[in-house]
């Protein structure tokens, strides 16, 4: 035991938990505690924005399947968290956010920065705890590291008073869990394994529609095995990318399905008699309208969390359990001569190559999809890639195979603007070893691109390609669809010189705006040792096609206008 | 449609703020909601009427157990029978000439006066819902001048097996 005050009680509960890098900003409720930091083995970043720093610590723990952990200030610092925290919980990411708060007695107060941040991110986090004494710290703290990480993953707020940073007590290290209602080691049911045994026996056009479920649990592995010991093609969502890899040469890879899915994903899903759903929640992005989702298949739905069994999609045979143990289960149970699927198969193969993904060109201007091929071409699949989100974001999904999990990092649920970039400098402190790439678009790119300077300060290695159309380009492709070309606020009339931006703020940048100027210009990026940004020059007429109108069935797909 | 729910959850500060918010996020009305110790010590029970469409109650259910400090949720409407309590306390104008009428009132709904003023006496009545609304209408008549109502409890019969 040691005497120590709450301040560095939290640090050392962190060290404990083996935590070695943290982003955030400080303030005045977190004095105590970035004084207990500047003792500290642990790398802290100063972000520029605590927004970025909540999306920082979700892109670390995107790509290291570790929680990541970001610290801000009470009030204005701990509310700035609020939109990474609801991005992480839709998202199933692990992650501690640390707030500093007013002192207990002035609580309630409306003293000087003071927020209600444990009630204001209430629906928005996994679970939240407020700090009363400097005991409580490191029990808590391991709480929420235990919580944030295990069963379905989520976001944990520990909301720390200034007098309970100040105040003194014994450190006591203890991992024992007090907990009446949180098991989530008892979060397995496999009843009716039986009948999903039987169903993928007889399946003659099975597909295995594999979610970001399969990541969190670190399934990949074996599900490629499954798919390729029972010849089951495999689509994913949009977080599913990488479960499976994208080029894997048996075939068995459809794409991504959904809205801006591939054809062939999409049309395996809807001629399926049997679907094998893992870790997915069936997003309306994802199934298209609900009722016609794979109409004629019976669906078999493996996921942890018992509250997704039939929530959106009513499901034929549910398994709830973690997606490897699952997996060996069902691999386990299977012993019957599978039904042949090479027919089924080929059928596939056919579509895939009767509608392929469209790729077309554009006299004298670069093709967003000719960026990512290209960048693809050039990382040969080791580069840890997040995207903004809107058109940059559906492109890269796309047209950006991945052959591993923790790759592509983009945040589905929410759709939040201004999280790639920010969780770029996460994932690149995640994997220190691969290049990291943030695909940004203009309008997103914008929502943080004051971490310029932190990539700077720190010389951290992340490449930004910045597809530029000086528009909110998806808001903008659905006006052009459905609102009649009213293009109500979605076109920059003047666009900053991003160049000089990035440059201003220290880092290297340059332009490009000719096909043929493309792939060095990608080369001389990734040639950077450092920090960098590309600025595409894209048009602002370029579509995400296909897509499936809102509303229709995901087999209706729009592959050209006009 | 409407569903008793019967939630044992620990007896944390912003336990009912957590159960109360989830209810309102996944869109669903509270119409009764009352909270009590049990007999376990740091455990609270939580008995809540919900009101939504037929069908979702089970997502609601499951949507109520992952929360950390949620120890068990059961749907009482759903899962067999059980006994509910509704208690009020109604003040009612009284009159030392009406009092009679109203301890006649009271005495068929086996109310206990609880409290007695100049003008006015206050009566508890305890039952299940619609004893309690009957009651309410016996009295109006008199002049109710207000009441409390605790919501409803309830508790799983125990039954005898098979």
């Amino acid at each position: 035991m040691a005497k120590m005050n709450g301040a560095q009680m939290v640090v050392k509960a962190l060290e404990d938990e083996g935590v070695s890098t943290v982003f955030g900003i400080p303030g005045g409720t977190v004095i105590h505690l970035y004084d207990a930091l500047y003792d500290s083995k642990i790398n802290h970043i100063l972000m520029r924005h605590e927004q970025a720093a909540s999306h920082a610590a979700d892109g670390y723990a995107r790509a290291s399947g570790r929680p990541g952990v970001c610290i801000a200030t009470s009030g204005p610092g701990a509310t700035n968290l609020v939109t990474g925290i609801a991005t992480a919980n839709l998202d199933s990411v692990p992650m501690v956010a640390i707030t500093g708060q007013v002192a207990t007695t002035m609580i309630g107060t409306d003293a000087f920065q003071e927020a209600d941040i444990v009630g204001a991110s209430l629906p928005l986090v996994k679970h939240s705890f407020q700090l009363h004494s400097p005991d409580a710290v490191q029990s808590t703290i391991h709480k929420a590291f235990y919580i944030a990480s295990t069963g379905r993953p989520g976001p944990v707020l520990v909301d720390v008073p200034a007098d309970v940073q100040k105040g003194m007590g014994d450190y006591k290290y203890s991992t024992q869990l007090d907990f009446m209602g949180y098991h989530p080691e008892n979060l397995y049911d496999v009843s009716q394994l039986d009948a999903a045994v039987s169903l993928i026996e007889h399946a003659e056009r099975p597909v295995i529609f594999a979610g970001g479920g399969v990541i969190r649990s670190g399934a990949s592995e074996l599900l490629t095995e499954f798919a390729l010991k029972y010849e089951i093609p495999v689509a994913t969502t949009l977080l599913g990318k990488g479960g499976f890899p994208e080029s894997h040469p048996s075939g068995l890879s459809l794409g991504m399905a959904g809205m801006h899915g591939h054809p062939v994903a999409n049309r395996a899903l809807m001629a399926a008699d049997v679907v094998i759903a893992i870790g997915s929640r069936f997003s309306d992005r994802t199934t298209g309208k609900r009722q016609s989702f794979a109409a004629d298949a019976k669906i078999i739905h493996i996921d942890l969390d018992a509250a997704e069994i039939d929530k959106a999609i009513e499901t034929d045979v549910w398994l709830v359990g973690d997606a490897s143990r699952v997996l060996e289960a069902l691999m386990a149970a299977i012993r019957k001569k599978i039904a042949d699927h090479s027919e089924w198969n080929r059928e596939l193969a056919e579509i895939r190559i009767k509608e392929p993904m469209p790729r077309g060109e554009i006299e004298g201007e670069i093709a967003p999809w000719q960026v990512l091929e290209t960048l693809r071409g050039l990382t040969g699949g080791s580069a840890v890639v997040t995207t903004e989100v809107g058109q940059n974001q559906m492109w890269t999904a796309q047209h950006f195979n991945f052959e591993a999990p923790r790759r592509f990092l983009t945040s589905g649920g929410l759709g939040t603007m201004g999280f790639g970039f920010p969780a770029a400098i996460g994932a690149a402190y995640a994997c220190p070893e691969q290049p990291v790439i943030c695909i940004a678009g203009d309008g997103s790119l914008m929502m943080n691109i004051q971490e310029f300077d932190t990539c700077a300060r720190y010389n951290i290695p992340v490449k930004v390609v910045l597809l530029n159309n000086a528009c909110l380009g998806n808001v903008r492709q659905w006006q052009q669809l459905f609102y009649d070309c009213r293009y109500s606020n979605t076109i920059y009339t003047r666009n900053p010189d991003f160049v000089r931006l990035s440059e201003a703020m220290g880092v290297p940048a340059f332009a490009v705006s000719r096909p043929e100027e493309l792939t060095r210009a990608l080369e001389r990026l990734l040639a950077e040792p450092g920090p960098a940004l590309l600025d595409v020059r894209i048009p602002q007429g370029a579509l995400v096609l296909p897509m499936v109108y809102p509303g229709d069935s995901i087999d209706h797909m729009v592959s050209s206008i006009g | 449609m409407k569903s008793t729910f019967s939630i044992v959850s620990e007896d944390n500060p912003g336990v009912l703020m957590r159960i109360a918010n989830l209810i309102y996020r996944r869109g669903y009305n509270i119409e009764s909601l009352s909270v009590g110790r049990t007999d376990v010590p740091g455990l609270s029970r939580f008995t809540v009427i919900i009101e939504g469409e037929e069908g979702a109650y089970e997502q609601i259910r499951k949507q109520l157990t992952k929360l950390i400090e949620v120890v068990e949720v059961r749907d009482l409407t759903r899962e067999g029978p059980f006994v509910e309590r509704w208690l009020s306390l109604v003040k009612v104008m009284a009159p030392v000439e009406r009092r009679p009428h109203i301890l006649q009132t009271a005495e068929i709904f086996r109310c206990r006066v609880v409290d007695l003023g100049s003008d006015a006496i206050t009566l508890e009545v305890t039952g299940d819902r619609g004893k309690v609304e009957a009651c309410m209408e016996a009295l109006k008549p008199y002049g109710i001048l207000e009441t409390a109502g605790s919501g409803q409890v309830a508790l799983s019969r125990a039954g005898f097996g098979d």
